[in-house]
């Protein structure tokens, strides 16, 4: 196999497990009919939880037992992210606030609360780095040295094959049990989910909750793995959060769909760095971002053409992005 | 006996709809939760930096009130996100969710530093505004306009398609500034030497067209929505598709021409950052304003003099947040939390205008009565 068409795949797929768990996560959440526009947020909420827990145990710690430390990493991040989705179930839920304003109120307090706190750790420096990432990135021991085919399919840390194992879970839940079909249920059709005796209310909180840890190891995984556990003050989570949620349209929401669709826009992102080696063309700076322009212009493609064909598999749920109130009609 | 049974299946709080609620208690509400969110602020300040929340709240104020240089410069951003929000407000009161605000404005300040690159040695100077005027109301236009149409042909998704816009439009700036600056580390000032394009200076600022813009604007777009046929009409769309069909509204058209209208409107506003604010182009010219607007528009319930307010509070708290963050050495990021922590108990204090609850037991009363 071709270096550079290796090299490629080792950034697309890393890149791409970033935005996986974050589409998870937001499928889940709007399989319950909310529309979470807080993922960056969330995001921002996960990668800071999970890098400040792992940072100041490491050097609370004289000898850090790194197992123990991605362990509690991976704990604080969900439980932030959980809090993150809290905050907008209550208020869209309970209180009934309006889906994306919310979300978007989310976002810049996620992303304010990370950034804001994140000063306080680095202390001065531009940036800080916690050493957790080099159990983040331990590769399969012998299966990654088996050449190219090993580099490419063994070759990343634990958190890329979790999250093909979290994609076919979800699959299976949402198709095979009853809880995953009341979920459903609840997204398209609350009134109806409701007179067959599911609690919507339990359903969407549950769904929100989780759905937002899910999104939230996207953002631990950013920083821990593929950063190599460098935590600066930065806005390219908020980018990658907004790439999930495109992601999210992109698979038509179904999780199977989020594995490959995950890497091909992580493909579609680092093309510019591989393209001009891999295909003999040299490309000025200025394409480049064009190029990076291609995940937003495939979702909205498939947006278009998904509303062309009308087939109900790939709709969104029916009642996406309302509040439900049983009393009304 | 029997009542008793009846009770214990009640729950404790319900919740019913209310039928309206008078204009006086719908002020109280929101001034009672910016107060309890003020006050969650300050037990956020005092939690994590000891200091002093009301001599903070002073530093605050002083961000905005300081300087008659720095009450200015508020203004001038005010201008910014009001724009955005009032090119919002017609869109929204259709129930049209325009997330592409960012993107719009984006559009528009690209064309409009397009014709300030390529026309400005050529053209007089009112021939030139007169075109970038039109470039940058003309893309704000198309960009409003391909969702709208999608959206009034096959029903796309139009909050999800304004959302891919944005970053498509940010993209294609990155790419036109990238090949601008050549060599150079960043685009600098349009024309520096000619200044063609740039707005004359009144009272000392460029910025005071902005600022007369945005009033003209406010309460234009308020008597468009309120007086007009046509916002008349976005009104009926906005309530009930159906009701809109039944009375004879071509809703796909209403939709189109909102939407065209709305985009012009960010369109605009990159204009006038542009030409009377930055004199240069970036990916942030619209800087998340994009995005803040669609708070401020959705808060306001689509009345524009509300906007007005709502976006000061903002910007006084972006300020405040900056001075903060100079005199006690935090960071800005504050001021995102704070205005984040406000904008949940605006969000959340909406519920008790439209609803109330119910303890158990008392809804029964109400009945016999």
């Amino acid at each position: 196999m071709n270096s550079t068409l290796i090299a490629w795949i080792l950034r697309a797929v890393p890149f791409g497990t970033i935005i996986m768990y974050g589409a998870l996560g937001e499928i889940v959440t709007e399989k319950s009919g909310n529309l979470n526009l807080g993922v960056p947020g969330i995001m921002y909420l996960g990668g800071f939880a999970g890098f400040a827990s792992a940072y100041l145990y490491e050097n609370a710690v004289a000898e850090p037992n790194y197992l123990l430390c991605v362990l509690l990493a991976l704990v604080c991040a969900f439980l932030a992210a959980m809090a993150g989705g809290l905050i907008y179930s209550f208020l869209t839920i309970t209180l009934r606030a309006n889906q994306n304003v919310t979300g978007l109120a989310l976002t810049t307090f996620g992303m304010g609360v990370a950034n804001f706190f994140g000063v306080f750790i680095l202390n001065g420096r531009t940036a800080t780095q916690s050493l957790v990432y080099r159990a983040f990135q331990t590769k399969m021991p012998v299966l990654s040295g088996l050449g190219a085919l090993g580099q490419t399919v063994f070759g990343y840390g634990f958190m890329v094959y979790a999250a093909i194992a979290l994609a076919v879970a979800l699959h299976f839940f949402f198709t095979r049990t009853r809880a995953g079909l009341n979920l459903r249920a609840v997204g398209e059709n609350p009134a109806t989910a409701d007179a067959a005796g599911v609690s919507v209310a339990r359903y969407k909180y549950l769904a929100t909750c989780l759905g937002a840890g899910i999104s939230g190891l996207g953002g631990l995984y950013y920083v821990l793995d593929y950063n190599q556990g460098i935590w600066a003050t930065t806005g390219q989570i908020e980018a990658l959060g907004w790439l999930a949620v495109a992601l999210v349209i992109f698979t038509t929401w179904k999780p199977l769909n989020a594995i490959w669709g995950s890497y091909l826009f992580g493909a579609l992102y680092w093309l510019y760095q591989f393209m001009p080696s891999l295909l003999g063309w040299s490309l000025p700076g200025y394409v480049t971002d064009l190029i990076q322009m291609l995940p937003y212009v495939v979702t909205i493609i498939v947006l278009v053409v998904t509303s062309l064909h009308k087939r109900r598999e790939n709709q969104p749920p029916a009642s996406l992005g309302l509040a439900y109130f049983r009393e009304e009609r | 006996m029997t009542a008793k049974h009846e009770t214990a299946r009640e729950p404790l709080i319900r919740v019913v709809k209310r039928t309206s609620m008078s204009a006086k208690g719908k002020l109280g509400v929101r001034l009672a939760a910016v107060l309890l969110a003020l006050l969650a602020d300050a037990a956020f300040i005092f939690l994590v930096t000891g200091l002093n929340p009301i001599a903070v709240y002073r530093t605050m104020f002083s961000g905005t009130f300081g300087t008659s240089l720095r009450f200015s410069w508020a203004m001038r951003d005010l201008a910014s996100l009001l724009l955005i929000g009032i090119a919002l407000a017609p869109a929204f009161k259709m129930r049209f969710w325009n997330i592409g605000a960012e993107g719009q404005v984006l559009m528009g300040a690209l064309a409009t530093a397009t014709v300030m690159i390529y026309c400005g040695d050529t053209l007089p100077a009112p021939l030139l505004f007169a075109a970038m005027l039109l470039a940058s109301v003309a893309a704000g236009a198309l960009w409003g306009f391909i969702p709208a149409w999608f959206k009034a042909r096959f029903s796309t998704n139009e909050t999800l398609f304004t959302l891919m816009m944005n970053y498509v439009a940010i993209q294609i700036v990155a790419c036109c500034v990238n090949i601008w600056r050549g060599q150079a580390s960043g685009l600098g000032k349009l024309n520096m030497r000619t200044k063609a394009g740039w707005f004359p200076q009144i009272f000392g600022q460029r910025y005071t067209i902005n600022l007369i813009v945005v009033v003209a604007l406010t309460v234009a777009v308020f008597c468009y929505l309120r007086y007009a046929k046509q916002g008349y009409e976005i009104a009926v769309v906005g309530e009930s598709e159906n009701t809109a069909r039944y009375a004879g509204i071509n809703v796909g058209r209403v939709v189109v021409r909102t939407m065209i209208l709305s985009g012009a409107l960010c369109g605009l506003t990159g204009f006038l950052i542009v030409g009377g604010r930055d004199q240069t182009i970036s990916t942030g010219t619209a800087g998340g304003n994009g995005f803040t607007a669609i708070i401020v528009a959705w808060l306001a319930k689509f009345n524009t003099f509300t906007m007005a307010l709502i976006s000061f509070l903002l910007i006084f708290l972006e300020k405040g947040a900056g001075e903060i963050a100079s005199a006690y050495n935090l960071n800005d990021y504050a001021s995102d939390i704070i205005a984040g922590i406000i904008l949940f108990f605006i969000l959340g204090s909406e519920f008790f205008i439209n609803y109330r609850a119910v303890l158990r037991g008392h809804g029964h009363q109400e009945v016999r009565k």
